[in-house]
């Protein structure tokens, strides 16, 4: 087969002639996670020339515990952008499940641990809500977390009539993800390690079970998944329950955050974490990326937003910034998907 | 319209058992219908082309042998058991394995993750049972194993995301697949149909590598020259009727071209051509 190519006269010696920038794309398209690893690290770079108070050993903690929130809910919205979907609904969930936790726990007086895993049930019962409607219903993701972002935030509203459950007030186990652990001047807490044992878990998952290859192959071929005796419909249900159990506990994580479980916090996560899994190299088309991308991808997002406030500048510019970049990575992934080896 | 008799090149009475074979297959769409009572015989170890005009019913009548569609009537037979098949996936626990013309293969995977998908193998051990991980080197090297023993060895790496593969090569993928896990009958549905003329070839050495290796496989295809340098016999498809079966010895293209369009009848007696190898 390949002789037949060879025996070429004058074409001979540009056969294999490959341009840097190809070679660029070729790397770029085995190594998904590279462009936003330079980005973060240019980010730090500017960051630190501007303000000398900017990633110093105590200050790249602070930017970890900032992380721990849309890093955890990043986790879930990967899991969902790989199987070509979307979740524009994760933060409600978030939230919506950390008011469940807090006021089970602090209105019905439900032991603090049971009251955790109702609150994980219940960001368990959202996603599967959504994945049913994706699915049997056969619509839009979009469309559908749309939908179900105005319903799940009225329903924290309602539920939460308007009031914050206090510090003073919230059971002892879920606080537990606020608590600072400090490693010699760089102080992280519970919450960022429960994010990144979570990068790691899913990481595994996604590379090592078959589970994980459904999940790609869903994404990036239906057609082929299917006639491969995949069933869809099922991988693509396990995805928004897996999510919404990732959501639930990023509200946990939320409570340790904010030291309250309130029906405001947490607005901005719902486009932050689709923005990390972008900026992080995850195709919007599905079955492309690396969870892995996304951690780095909320890593810089937050770097930008702290930074700017380190260095005293206009958080403005946080809105331009993030805005470019997300246009950047689409752009780029665009572009690397035309490789070809 | 004349009516004339082939001459068989063998006697079409025959002690070999089909390895998949039909009996007055019915299949109506509505008002329309696809198969008016079909009779087929695959044979082991042979190239069976089904041919046919458009509307002949060759599509459905594959359909019904790979599971994608269910016959309202007739019985179908599996290496002499009846079989009724309501899925694909029946089909492909049986032994039958398909190629679709449309590149079934996901783009973004690589080769021996697209040959083992949906039947991904799990280590031994607990790592495997507890932990669910996949034997990530073992696919790889059985899939090495397929695609050499095919004769596409050119693909050295098994990492290799299929996109960045030829449509020949990404046919080799999928034929690789069936072959891997068709242990009775491979049927390839106008596998040539998006190829050039290079890559088509591959794909006949393919199907010769196959019946090498004693898989009967039925081979659905437009092209008429491409039938008769790999077939054994063809079947001719025509208004939803076993037109004839025929060995491309003792036929020509332009006879066969003529029994397709109705041209030239064939004998009732004469329609079923037992094994020629």
């Amino acid at each position: 087969m390949s002789d037949a190519i060879a025996g070429y006269d004058a074409a001979e010696e540009f056969l294999d002639r490959q341009s840097t920038i190809k070679r660029v794309q070729a790397v770029l398209h085995t190594y998904p996670w590279l462009s936003p690893a330079v980005v973060l690290a240019i980010t730090l770079v500017i960051f630190r020339i501007a303000s000398s108070k900017f990633a110093t050993p105590t200050d790249l903690g602070v930017i970890a515990q900032q992380t721990a929130v849309v890093g955890t809910v990043a986790v879930g919205q990967t899991l969902i952008i790989l199987t070509g979907g979307i979740d524009l609904s994760c933060g409600a969930i978030m939230v919506f499940s950390s008011m469940v936790m807090a006021k089970t726990a602090f209105d019905q007086g439900v032991p603090g641990p049971v009251a955790l895993a109702i609150g994980l049930v219940v960001g368990c019962l959202a996603g599967a809500f959504n994945g049913f409607l994706i699915t049997r219903v056969k619509l839009p993701p979009f469309i559908v977390t749309l939908g179900s972002l105005g319903i799940f935030t009225s329903l924290t509203l309602l539920y939460a009539t308007g009031r914050t459950v206090r510090n003073t007030e919230l059971a002892r186990q879920l606080k537990w993800l606020g608590k600072p652990i400090d490693l010699g001047g760089f102080r992280i807490t519970t919450g960022v390690i429960v994010m990144l044992a979570l990068y790691a878990v899913s990481a595994y998952i996604l590379r090592y079970t078959a589970w994980g290859t459904h999940v790609y192959a869903v994404g990036d071929d239906p057609d082929a998944a299917r006639l491969a005796g995949i069933q869809n419909s099922r991988v693509i249900v396990s995805v928004y329950v897996a999510a919404g159990f990732i959501f639930a506990i990023a509200g946990w994580v939320l409570i340790g955050r904010v030291n309250a479980a309130s029906p405001n916090s947490g607005i901005d996560t719902n486009l932050d974490s689709i923005t990390a899994v972008v900026i992080g190299g995850t195709s919007l088309f599905g079955g492309r990326g690396r969870v892995i991308g996304s951690l780095i991808g909320a890593l810089i997002v937050t770097s930008v937003d702290h930074g700017l406030s380190v260095a005293g500048l206009d958080q403005s510019y946080k809105q331009l910034a993030i805005g470019g970049l997300i246009i950047v990575a689409v752009t780029a992934d665009q572009w690397i998907r035309r490789a070809r080896a | 319209m004349s009516n004339t008799t082939i001459a068989p090149t063998t006697a079409a009475t025959t002690s070999v058992t089909p390895m998949l074979e039909s009996e007055g297959l019915v299949k109506t769409y509505g008002r329309v219908v696809a198969l008016d009572g079909v009779d087929f015989a695959l044979y082991p170890g042979e190239v069976l082309a089904v041919i046919g005009d458009n509307g002949a019913g060759k599509s459905t009548l594959i359909k019904c042998l790979s599971g994608a569609e269910i016959a309202d009537s007739g019985t179908m037979r599996l290496d002499g058991n009846v079989i009724q098949f309501r899925k694909p996936i029946e089909a492909r626990n049986a032994g039958i394995e398909t190629v679709y013309q449309t590149l079934a293969v996901a783009p973004a995977l690589d080769i021996a993750t697209n040959l083992f998908l949906g039947r991904e193998l799990r280590k031994p051990g607990p790592l495997g049972s507890v932990m669910r991980m996949l034997e990530g080197s073992g696919m790889r090297g059985r899939a090495k194993e397929q695609m050499m023993a095919l004769g596409i060895g050119t693909l050295q790496n098994m990492n290799q995301a299929v996109e960045t593969l030829s449509g020949g090569q990404r046919q080799a993928v999928a034929v690789a697949r069936a072959a891997a896990f068709g242990s009775k009958v491979i049927i390839l549905d106008e596998p040539t149909a998006a190829l050039g003329v290079r890559e088509s070839a591959q794909v006949l050495k393919l199907i010769q590598h196959l019946r090498d290796r004693g898989l009967p496989v039925i081979l659905i295809s437009h092209n008429m020259p491409q039938v008769f340098e790999v077939a054994d016999r063809i079947h001719v498809q025509r208004l939803g009727k076993r037109a004839a079966v025929i060995t491309p010895q003792s036929v020509s293209i332009t006879d066969v071209v003529a029994i397709m369009t109705g041209a030239l009848q064939v004998d009732e007696r004469d329609q079923a051509l037992g094994p020629v190898r």
